[in-house]
């Protein structure tokens, strides 16, 4: 049983959605906090990186793996929060670009000091590789992880849509994202707010670093990465000041990148061959900023900043 | 401001680069290696600095007008006899063809600019993080493409045999020459035209500028210098497509905005100082003796110090080491 055309699989399209999911978590986390700082995270990508290693060492003592997730939600942040605490906020109030630098100098540095805690080869995190097996659903086999990841990330979109609509904290945070300034004016507590957001975004990638270490348990300093780089792409194209743009960016892309990963051919002599993927959808995502530069998924005007 | 009070803004970047060159002549043929990087780094730094300090607009994209630069003077000067055996994919005019070294750099410059401004005439009528993004999108294209097109160099692989022809002089003109240009643009009425469109963007439209040409015009002579900074390191040591992507885009920021973004004296200070610590703590990884004390630190260490140096200096001193200040004479009292 096919789609019928190229060698798209149900497999290929629920690796799709699985990697649609996974993005679209990362892509809130990085909304998020873009929404009350105006500050783009260059450095998500080495929080999953931390919870990857965390997850390694988990498996390492053994531990159960209830546990060792548990240990990579706590260590992403612990990390998080330093950042917040160290970086983020003696810099609240400079301009964009100095602040998207900075981040960028934070991933670079955590990067380097997981190369040279954990050298090069990095650390083995397998206790969850059981997960890459495959279900069999109604003749097609399907990977357990596609199947979990996709319902994660719907449950914890749902949860992130409650919070934001149901509680006063979600209130603040969204009058905060819209008007920092008058929100402030208003009684809205800056430095809760952004806690807040810090903490939520931190739990997205330490749920983005289990799911991600199952298909790559090799965790080394370069883990999540090319993921985060294409999400902050998919962020972007959906528009990055709201959760709901900025979700669907994060899929599109993780769900394009699945789809073409598994129906392009794997043959480094094909102009269309698998090794050009990065190509193409950041080919894609250029003409999608200059045709919409504001977001595909935006209605209005964006967010106003200049780098 | 006159032309003549402006000139210490080219001079005393100059004298900085001169400087280097001549120590770098007198230190042993080991040492000198870091001189000559360093002086290349000068290069593109300039490079960087001609679009990202006149416009105030973050690009993550130049270090692919780098490698393309280091592709082109590269493919075009290894020895027809060498081409096929190091570039077994290589298209048929490139293989039949081969440039000698000044006109390999000037090609490598052409190539620079022609991409910039092709990339350029779209990717310039964004602003803000949609430019950031974008911009990062053409590195990682690039970077793609140089890594799994072997028709147009070797690949993964290293550009090896490329002729080693960047010699401290030649590594020491070439950065003098990028300084002459960035002076020369940013003294011109586009480079004052652009620098009124970072300072007020508003204000700088309703007296007439085009921000979208300005910024343009400027994203072209930048892209040029930088291919021709890429021509320049190419042949001064083996290049990889890896190692012309994300780390030396974050290396080459980081000199900008430590040294000071917006100035000239800011980009060529602070890609000498960062190079020369970048280079020491390197070094340090194979040991160095300071003043007899014997050090060794582990492979990373370089990095690691940048980065923190990088944000201590955003936090503390956001405009850079120079505070965004350019040298110049003093002002006569006013009568």
């Amino acid at each position: 049983m096919t789609l019928a055309f190229l060698n798209l699989s149900w497999t290929v399209f629920a690796n799709g959605l699985e990697f649609g999911g996974i993005y679209a978590l990362m892509a809130v986390g990085i909304g998020l906090v873009f929404g009350v700082l105006r500050l783009v995270n260059f450095a998500y990508g080495q929080l999953i990186m931390a919870g990857g290693f965390a997850l390694a060492y988990g498996a390492q003592w053994g531990l159960p793996n209830w546990l060792s997730i548990l240990f990579c939600f706590g260590v992403v942040l612990a990390l998080s929060l330093l950042m917040d605490r160290l970086v983020f906020r003696p810099l609240r109030g400079h301009s964009p670009a100095v602040m998207l630098v900075a981040t960028f100098a934070v991933a670079f540095l955590l990067q380097n000091i997981a190369l040279l805690a954990f050298g090069a080869f990095g650390k083995t995190a397998g206790a969850l590789a059981f997960l890459n097996a495959p279900w069999d659903i109604g003749g097609v086999e399907i990977k357990k992880i596609a199947i979990i990841a996709i319902a994660t990330a719907v449950f914890c979109l749902v949860l992130l849509q409650l919070l934001l609509t149901r509680t006063s904290l979600g209130l603040h945070m969204r009058a905060a994202s819209m008007d920092f300034t008058t929100a402030r004016l208003l009684g809205v507590r800056a430095n809760r707010v952004i806690a807040g957001a810090v903490v939520v975004s931190a739990v997205f990638a330490a749920v983005a670093a289990v799911m991600l270490s199952v298909a790559e348990f090799q965790v080394t300093s370069t883990f999540g990465l090319s993921d985060t780089i294409f999400v902050l792409a998919g962020v972007v194209l959906g528009g990055l000041n709201r959760p709901i743009p900025a979700t669907l960016g994060g899929f599109s892309i993780g769900f394009a990148s699945g789809i073409l990963g598994g129906v392009l051919p794997a043959d480094p002599s094909k102009w269309y061959g698998n090794q050009y993927l990065p190509t193409l959808i950041f080919a894609a995502v250029i003409v999608v900023l200059v045709l919409r530069p504001n977001g595909l998924f935006t209605r209005g005007e964006g967010a106003m900043e200049r780098l | 401001m006159s032309l003549v009070r402006r000139l210490p803004e080219l001079f005393v970047p100059a004298l900085l680069v001169l400087g280097t060159a001549l120590v770098g002549l007198e230190v042993s043929s080991y040492l000198q290696a870091y001189f000559l990087d360093a002086l290349v780094k000068v290069s593109i730094v300039v490079a960087l600095y001609v679009f990202i300090g006149n416009s105030g607009v973050l690009s993550f994209g130049h270090i692919s007008f780098v490698a393309l630069g280091a592709w082109t003077a590269g493919v075009l000067t290894v020895p027809a006899s060498q081409k096929t055996a190091i570039m077994p994919g290589l298209a048929h005019f490139l293989v039949r063809t081969t440039v000698g070294n000044i006109a390999s750099l000037a090609l490598a410059a052409g190539v620079g600019a022609a991409a910039a401004l092709l990339v350029g005439l779209p990717l310039m009528r964004l602003s803000g993080l949609a430019a950031g993004i974008a911009t990062f999108a053409v590195l990682e294209i690039t970077n793609n493409l140089l890594t799994y097109d072997q028709s147009i160099g070797p690949g993964e692989n290293a550009f090896s045999s490329v002729p080693q022809t960047t010699g401290i002089w030649q590594a020491a003109i070439a950065a003098l020459l990028c300084i002459a240009v960035a002076f020369a643009y940013r003294t011109s009425r586009f480079g004052r035209m652009l620098g009124a469109t970072r300072e007020d963007p508003a204000a700088a439209a309703a007296t007439g500028i085009s921000i979208y040409r300005q910024r343009l015009l400027a994203f072209a002579i930048s892209g040029g210098l930088a291919g021709f900074a890429g021509g320049i390191y190419v042949h001064f040591q083996p290049l990889q497509a890896g190692g012309l992507s994300l780390d030396l885009t974050f290396i080459t920021l980081a000199m900008l905005v430590v040294g000071g973004s917006s100035t000239l004296l800011g980009a060529v200070v602070g890609a000498l100082a960062v190079d020369g610590i970048y280079s020491f703590f390197s070094a340090a990884t194979n040991s160095v003796d300071v003043f007899g004390w014997h050090l060794t630190v582990p492979q990373g260490t370089a990095e690691i110090v940048l980065g923190t140096l990088m944000a201590v200096v955003l936090i503390l001193r956001p405009s850079g080491l120079t505070g965004g200040r350019e040298l110049t004479l003093p002002q006569r009292a006013r009568g």
